[in-house]
Protein backbone atom coordinates (compact mmCIF):
# COMPACT_ATOMS: atom_id res chain seq x y z
CA UNK A 1 0.00 0.00 0.00
CA UNK A 2 1.32 3.07 -0.97
CA UNK A 3 -0.30 6.82 -0.29
CA UNK A 4 0.51 9.71 -3.28
CA UNK A 5 -0.64 13.06 -3.02
CA UNK A 6 -4.31 12.47 -4.02
CA UNK A 7 -4.70 9.86 -1.40
CA UNK A 8 -3.49 11.96 1.04
CA UNK A 9 -5.48 15.26 -0.16
CA UNK A 10 -8.50 12.90 0.12
CA UNK A 11 -7.82 12.23 3.76
CA UNK A 12 -7.92 15.21 4.67
CA UNK A 13 -10.92 15.86 2.49
CA UNK A 14 -12.91 12.85 4.29
CA UNK A 15 -11.13 14.32 7.83
CA UNK A 16 -12.87 17.77 7.12
CA UNK A 17 -16.41 16.65 6.20
CA UNK A 18 -16.57 14.58 9.65
CA UNK A 19 -15.47 17.08 11.41
CA UNK A 20 -18.07 19.43 9.93
CA UNK A 21 -20.59 17.01 9.82
CA UNK A 22 -19.80 16.38 13.83
CA UNK A 23 -19.24 19.68 14.56
CA UNK A 24 -21.94 20.28 17.39
CA UNK A 25 -21.51 16.59 18.84
CA UNK A 26 -17.35 17.39 19.22
CA UNK A 27 -18.39 20.91 20.73
CA UNK A 28 -21.25 19.04 23.07
CA UNK A 29 -18.43 15.91 24.24
CA UNK A 30 -16.60 19.43 25.47
CA UNK A 31 -19.21 21.25 27.35
CA UNK A 32 -19.30 19.11 30.55
CA UNK A 33 -15.19 18.68 30.66
CA UNK A 34 -13.87 21.54 28.74
CA UNK A 35 -14.92 25.43 27.02
CA UNK A 36 -17.57 23.61 25.08
CA UNK A 37 -15.53 25.14 21.66
CA UNK A 38 -13.85 21.97 20.48
CA UNK A 39 -16.61 21.55 17.25
CA UNK A 40 -16.22 25.01 16.22
CA UNK A 41 -12.78 25.10 16.69
CA UNK A 42 -11.55 21.91 14.25
CA UNK A 43 -14.77 22.71 12.17
CA UNK A 44 -12.94 26.38 11.32
CA UNK A 45 -9.17 25.02 11.41
CA UNK A 46 -10.17 22.03 8.71
CA UNK A 47 -12.05 24.41 6.73
CA UNK A 48 -9.05 26.68 6.26
CA UNK A 49 -6.89 23.68 5.46
CA UNK A 50 -9.01 22.27 2.98
CA UNK A 51 -9.70 25.65 1.39
CA UNK A 52 -5.87 25.73 0.81
CA UNK A 53 -5.12 22.40 0.13
CA UNK A 54 -7.83 21.97 -2.57
CA UNK A 55 -6.60 24.81 -4.61
CA UNK A 56 -2.40 23.72 -5.23
CA UNK A 57 -0.97 21.30 -6.62
CA UNK A 58 2.00 19.20 -4.88
CA UNK A 59 4.86 17.63 -5.86
CA UNK A 60 4.82 15.34 -2.55
CA UNK A 61 2.81 14.72 0.20
CA UNK A 62 4.47 16.32 3.18
CA UNK A 63 3.38 19.21 1.46
CA UNK A 64 0.05 19.14 1.82
CA UNK A 65 0.31 17.83 5.43
CA UNK A 66 2.52 20.84 5.90
CA UNK A 67 -0.03 23.42 4.59
CA UNK A 68 -2.71 21.31 6.91
CA UNK A 69 -0.90 21.98 10.02
CA UNK A 70 -0.25 25.68 9.24
CA UNK A 71 -3.73 26.29 8.73
CA UNK A 72 -4.50 24.15 11.84
CA UNK A 73 -1.78 26.61 13.67
CA UNK A 74 -3.44 29.63 12.54
CA UNK A 75 -6.99 28.70 12.50
CA UNK A 76 -7.99 26.62 15.89
CA UNK A 77 -8.03 29.04 17.98
CA UNK A 78 -8.22 26.02 21.52
CA UNK A 79 -5.73 23.87 22.68
CA UNK A 80 -6.15 21.41 19.56
CA UNK A 81 -4.28 24.08 17.21
CA UNK A 82 -1.15 23.67 18.53
CA UNK A 83 -1.60 20.21 19.34
CA UNK A 84 -2.93 19.08 15.74
CA UNK A 85 -0.60 21.72 14.34
CA UNK A 86 2.53 20.23 16.04
CA UNK A 87 1.51 16.52 15.36
CA UNK A 88 1.24 17.45 11.63
CA UNK A 89 4.55 19.41 10.97
CA UNK A 90 6.63 16.90 12.59
CA UNK A 91 4.73 14.62 10.07
CA UNK A 92 5.45 16.50 6.94
CA UNK A 93 8.94 16.84 8.61
CA UNK A 94 9.31 13.30 8.64
CA UNK A 95 7.83 11.83 5.57
CA UNK A 96 9.71 14.97 3.24
CA UNK A 97 11.43 14.15 0.19
CA UNK A 98 8.88 10.78 -0.33
CA UNK A 99 6.10 11.35 -3.70
CA UNK A 100 4.39 8.75 -2.15
CA UNK A 101 4.43 7.44 1.66
CA UNK A 102 4.96 3.80 1.88
CA UNK A 103 3.73 2.30 5.10
CA UNK A 104 7.15 2.32 6.77
CA UNK A 105 6.91 6.03 5.71
CA UNK A 106 3.63 6.74 7.22
CA UNK A 107 4.86 4.80 10.66
CA UNK A 108 7.71 6.79 10.69
CA UNK A 109 5.31 10.10 10.25
CA UNK A 110 2.98 8.89 12.62
CA UNK A 111 6.22 8.11 15.40
CA UNK A 112 7.10 11.80 14.78
CA UNK A 113 3.71 13.00 15.11
CA UNK A 114 3.63 11.49 18.73
CA UNK A 115 6.89 12.42 19.87
CA UNK A 116 5.40 16.50 18.62
CA UNK A 117 2.24 15.96 20.44
CA UNK A 118 3.75 14.55 23.71
CA UNK A 119 6.23 17.40 23.31
CA UNK A 120 3.97 20.02 22.97
CA UNK A 121 1.33 18.88 25.46
CA UNK A 122 4.06 17.20 28.27
CA UNK A 123 1.42 14.81 27.92
CA UNK A 124 1.96 10.60 27.52
CA UNK A 125 -0.73 8.26 26.49
CA UNK A 126 -3.33 7.69 29.67
CA UNK A 127 -4.07 11.04 30.47
CA UNK A 128 -7.26 11.42 28.17
CA UNK A 129 -6.23 13.66 25.75
CA UNK A 130 -5.86 12.68 22.28
CA UNK A 131 -2.61 10.93 22.39
CA UNK A 132 -4.37 8.10 23.72
CA UNK A 133 -5.71 7.28 20.22
CA UNK A 134 -3.00 8.61 18.40
CA UNK A 135 -0.75 6.11 20.16
CA UNK A 136 -2.05 2.88 19.38
CA UNK A 137 -2.69 4.04 15.65
CA UNK A 138 1.10 4.55 15.19
CA UNK A 139 2.06 1.06 17.00
CA UNK A 140 -0.96 -0.66 14.68
CA UNK A 141 0.39 1.33 11.44
CA UNK A 142 4.50 0.15 12.74
CA UNK A 143 3.51 -3.44 12.31
CA UNK A 144 3.65 -2.98 8.50
CA UNK A 145 0.27 -5.19 8.01
CA UNK A 146 -2.71 -3.67 8.19
CA UNK A 147 -6.72 -3.26 7.10
CA UNK A 148 -9.06 -0.44 7.33
CA UNK A 149 -11.29 -2.66 9.44
CA UNK A 150 -8.11 -2.98 11.81
CA UNK A 151 -7.51 0.42 12.18
CA UNK A 152 -11.23 1.80 12.53
CA UNK A 153 -12.03 -1.12 15.11
CA UNK A 154 -8.20 -0.13 17.01
CA UNK A 155 -9.44 3.69 16.73
CA UNK A 156 -13.05 2.98 18.46
CA UNK A 157 -11.20 0.93 20.50
CA UNK A 158 -8.71 3.52 21.76
CA UNK A 159 -11.64 5.73 22.17
CA UNK A 160 -13.79 3.95 24.59
CA UNK A 161 -10.95 3.34 26.64
CA UNK A 162 -10.37 6.91 27.54
CA UNK A 163 -13.83 7.64 28.13
CA UNK A 164 -13.16 5.68 31.34
CA UNK A 165 -10.08 7.11 32.46
CA UNK A 166 -9.25 10.16 34.45
CA UNK A 167 -7.90 13.24 32.79
CA UNK A 168 -4.69 14.87 34.07
CA UNK A 169 -3.36 17.23 31.55
CA UNK A 170 -5.58 20.14 29.56
CA UNK A 171 -8.81 22.05 30.51
CA UNK A 172 -10.67 18.81 31.62
CA UNK A 173 -8.26 17.75 34.34
CA UNK A 174 -9.52 20.44 36.17
CA UNK A 175 -12.62 18.38 36.76
CA UNK A 176 -10.44 15.43 38.40
CA UNK A 177 -12.43 12.46 38.34
CA UNK A 178 -15.86 13.58 37.25
CA UNK A 179 -13.91 13.57 33.91
CA UNK A 180 -14.41 9.62 34.34
CA UNK A 181 -16.80 8.57 32.13
CA UNK A 182 -17.06 11.43 29.30
CA UNK A 183 -15.46 11.00 26.01
CA UNK A 184 -12.53 13.27 25.77
CA UNK A 185 -13.04 15.36 22.57
CA UNK A 186 -9.87 15.35 21.09
CA UNK A 187 -9.72 11.69 21.05
CA UNK A 188 -12.91 11.72 19.14
CA UNK A 189 -11.47 14.51 16.62
CA UNK A 190 -8.58 12.43 16.09
CA UNK A 191 -10.87 9.27 16.04
CA UNK A 192 -12.87 11.03 13.34
CA UNK A 193 -9.20 11.62 11.50
CA UNK A 194 -7.97 7.97 11.81
CA UNK A 195 -11.63 6.93 10.18
CA UNK A 196 -11.13 9.04 7.18
CA UNK A 197 -7.93 7.57 6.71
CA UNK A 198 -9.41 3.96 7.10
CA UNK A 199 -11.88 5.05 4.38
CA UNK A 200 -8.80 6.04 1.80
CA UNK A 201 -7.03 3.19 2.85
CA UNK A 202 -9.91 1.11 2.22
CA UNK A 203 -10.17 2.26 -1.55
CA UNK A 204 -6.81 0.80 -1.85
CA UNK A 205 -7.58 -2.45 -0.49
CA UNK B 1 18.86 52.17 25.39
CA UNK B 2 16.67 48.87 24.72
CA UNK B 3 14.54 46.90 27.23
CA UNK B 4 13.36 43.53 27.45
CA UNK B 5 10.53 42.86 25.49
CA UNK B 6 7.25 41.91 27.50
CA UNK B 7 4.55 39.90 25.53
CA UNK B 8 1.11 39.47 27.18
CA UNK B 9 -1.25 36.23 25.73
CA UNK B 10 -4.42 35.82 27.06
CA UNK B 11 -7.54 33.66 25.31
CA UNK B 12 -9.38 37.10 25.71
CA UNK B 13 -7.92 40.45 24.25
CA UNK B 14 -10.06 42.28 27.42
CA UNK B 15 -8.01 40.52 29.44
CA UNK B 16 -4.62 41.75 28.13
CA UNK B 17 -5.94 45.40 27.11
CA UNK B 18 -6.65 45.57 30.84
CA UNK B 19 -3.65 44.10 32.02
CA UNK B 20 -1.87 46.52 29.75
CA UNK B 21 -3.61 49.50 31.30
CA UNK B 22 -2.62 48.51 35.11
CA UNK B 23 0.83 48.60 33.96
CA UNK B 24 0.97 51.21 32.08
CA UNK B 25 -0.28 53.28 34.98
CA UNK B 26 3.58 53.07 36.24
CA UNK B 27 5.66 51.75 33.48
CA UNK B 28 6.08 54.02 30.49
CA UNK B 29 8.83 53.05 28.39
CA UNK B 30 9.00 49.13 28.47
CA UNK B 31 8.14 47.92 25.35
CA UNK B 32 4.63 45.75 26.10
CA UNK B 33 2.71 43.82 23.32
CA UNK B 34 -0.51 42.12 23.66
CA UNK B 35 -1.59 39.06 22.13
CA UNK B 36 -5.29 38.15 23.29
CA UNK B 37 -7.76 35.96 21.79
CA UNK B 38 -8.20 34.59 18.40
CA UNK B 39 -7.70 36.08 14.95
CA UNK B 40 -11.24 36.64 15.25
CA UNK B 41 -11.04 37.89 18.62
CA UNK B 42 -13.02 35.10 19.86
CA UNK B 43 -11.83 33.74 22.96
CA UNK B 44 -8.87 31.48 22.30
CA UNK B 45 -5.11 32.38 21.36
CA UNK B 46 -3.65 32.29 17.69
CA UNK B 47 0.05 31.51 17.39
CA UNK B 48 0.39 34.92 14.51
CA UNK B 49 -0.84 37.27 16.92
CA UNK B 50 2.09 36.23 19.64
CA UNK B 51 4.39 36.13 16.75
CA UNK B 52 3.70 39.29 15.58
CA UNK B 53 3.22 40.61 19.99
CA UNK B 54 6.90 39.14 19.99
CA UNK B 55 8.50 41.06 16.72
CA UNK B 56 6.78 44.30 18.75
CA UNK B 57 7.77 44.03 21.46
CA UNK B 58 11.80 42.66 20.61
CA UNK B 59 14.26 46.23 20.18
CA UNK B 60 17.33 43.94 20.44
CA UNK B 61 17.38 42.94 24.23
CA UNK B 62 14.91 39.83 24.03
CA UNK B 63 11.30 38.69 24.76
CA UNK B 64 9.62 37.57 27.90
CA UNK B 65 6.24 36.00 27.43
CA UNK B 66 3.83 35.52 29.86
CA UNK B 67 0.58 33.25 29.11
CA UNK B 68 -2.54 33.21 31.15
CA UNK B 69 -3.93 29.22 30.96
CA UNK B 70 -2.60 25.88 29.09
CA UNK B 71 -3.05 26.18 25.35
CA UNK B 72 -1.70 29.65 25.47
CA UNK B 73 1.53 28.45 26.57
CA UNK B 74 1.53 25.54 23.74
CA UNK B 75 0.76 28.31 20.90
CA UNK B 76 3.54 30.60 22.55
CA UNK B 77 5.58 27.36 22.20
CA UNK B 78 5.03 27.53 18.75
CA UNK B 79 5.62 30.79 17.91
CA UNK B 80 9.11 30.90 19.86
CA UNK B 81 9.74 27.84 17.84
CA UNK B 82 9.00 30.01 14.67
CA UNK B 83 10.62 32.85 15.65
CA UNK B 84 14.54 31.52 16.24
CA UNK B 85 16.17 35.14 15.27
CA UNK B 86 14.84 36.21 18.97
CA UNK B 87 15.61 35.94 21.82
CA UNK B 88 12.62 34.93 23.56
CA UNK B 89 11.80 33.20 27.01
CA UNK B 90 8.07 32.08 28.21
CA UNK B 91 7.90 32.47 32.48
CA UNK B 92 5.79 30.07 34.13
CA UNK B 93 3.95 32.84 36.52
CA UNK B 94 0.49 34.03 37.64
CA UNK B 95 -0.43 36.17 34.39
CA UNK B 96 -1.44 39.66 36.12
CA UNK B 97 1.03 39.65 39.21
CA UNK B 98 4.02 38.13 37.11
CA UNK B 99 3.75 40.79 34.32
CA UNK B 100 3.84 43.63 36.92
CA UNK B 101 7.30 42.06 38.35
CA UNK B 102 8.47 41.85 34.95
CA UNK B 103 7.53 45.51 33.27
CA UNK B 104 9.04 46.79 36.68
CA UNK B 105 12.25 44.60 36.72
CA UNK B 106 12.77 45.90 32.77
CA UNK B 107 12.14 49.03 33.43
CA UNK B 108 15.40 48.41 35.62
CA UNK B 109 17.68 48.06 32.47
CA UNK B 110 17.90 44.34 33.49
CA UNK B 111 18.25 41.58 31.14
CA UNK B 112 16.29 39.17 29.52
CA UNK B 113 17.53 36.24 32.05
CA UNK B 114 17.35 38.63 35.19
CA UNK B 115 13.65 39.67 34.48
CA UNK B 116 12.52 35.89 33.90
CA UNK B 117 14.50 35.06 37.22
CA UNK B 118 13.57 37.20 38.71
CA UNK B 119 9.33 37.06 38.08
CA UNK B 120 10.41 33.39 38.65
CA UNK B 121 11.40 34.17 42.12
CA UNK B 122 9.23 36.20 43.21
CA UNK B 123 5.97 33.40 42.47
Amino acid sequence: MELGVPDIVKWFDFANKKIQHHKDYLSALDRPIGDGDHGINMARGCKEAINKIMTKNYAEPSEVIKDVAMALLAKVGGASGPLYGTAFLKMSMAVKGYEVLSLSTLANGMEAALAGLKQRGKSDIGEKTLIDVWSPMGDYISTGEISSDGLIELARDALETSKDTMATKGRAAYFKEKSIGHIDPGSASSFYIFEALAEVIKEKE
Amino acid sequence: MNFVGIVLVSHSSKVVEGLLDIIRQVIHDVPIAIAGGTDENEIGTNVEKIMSAITTANSGKGVLVLYDLGSAKMNAEVAVEMLDSIQIKIVDAPLVEGAYVAAVESNMRKTLDEVYEAVMKEF
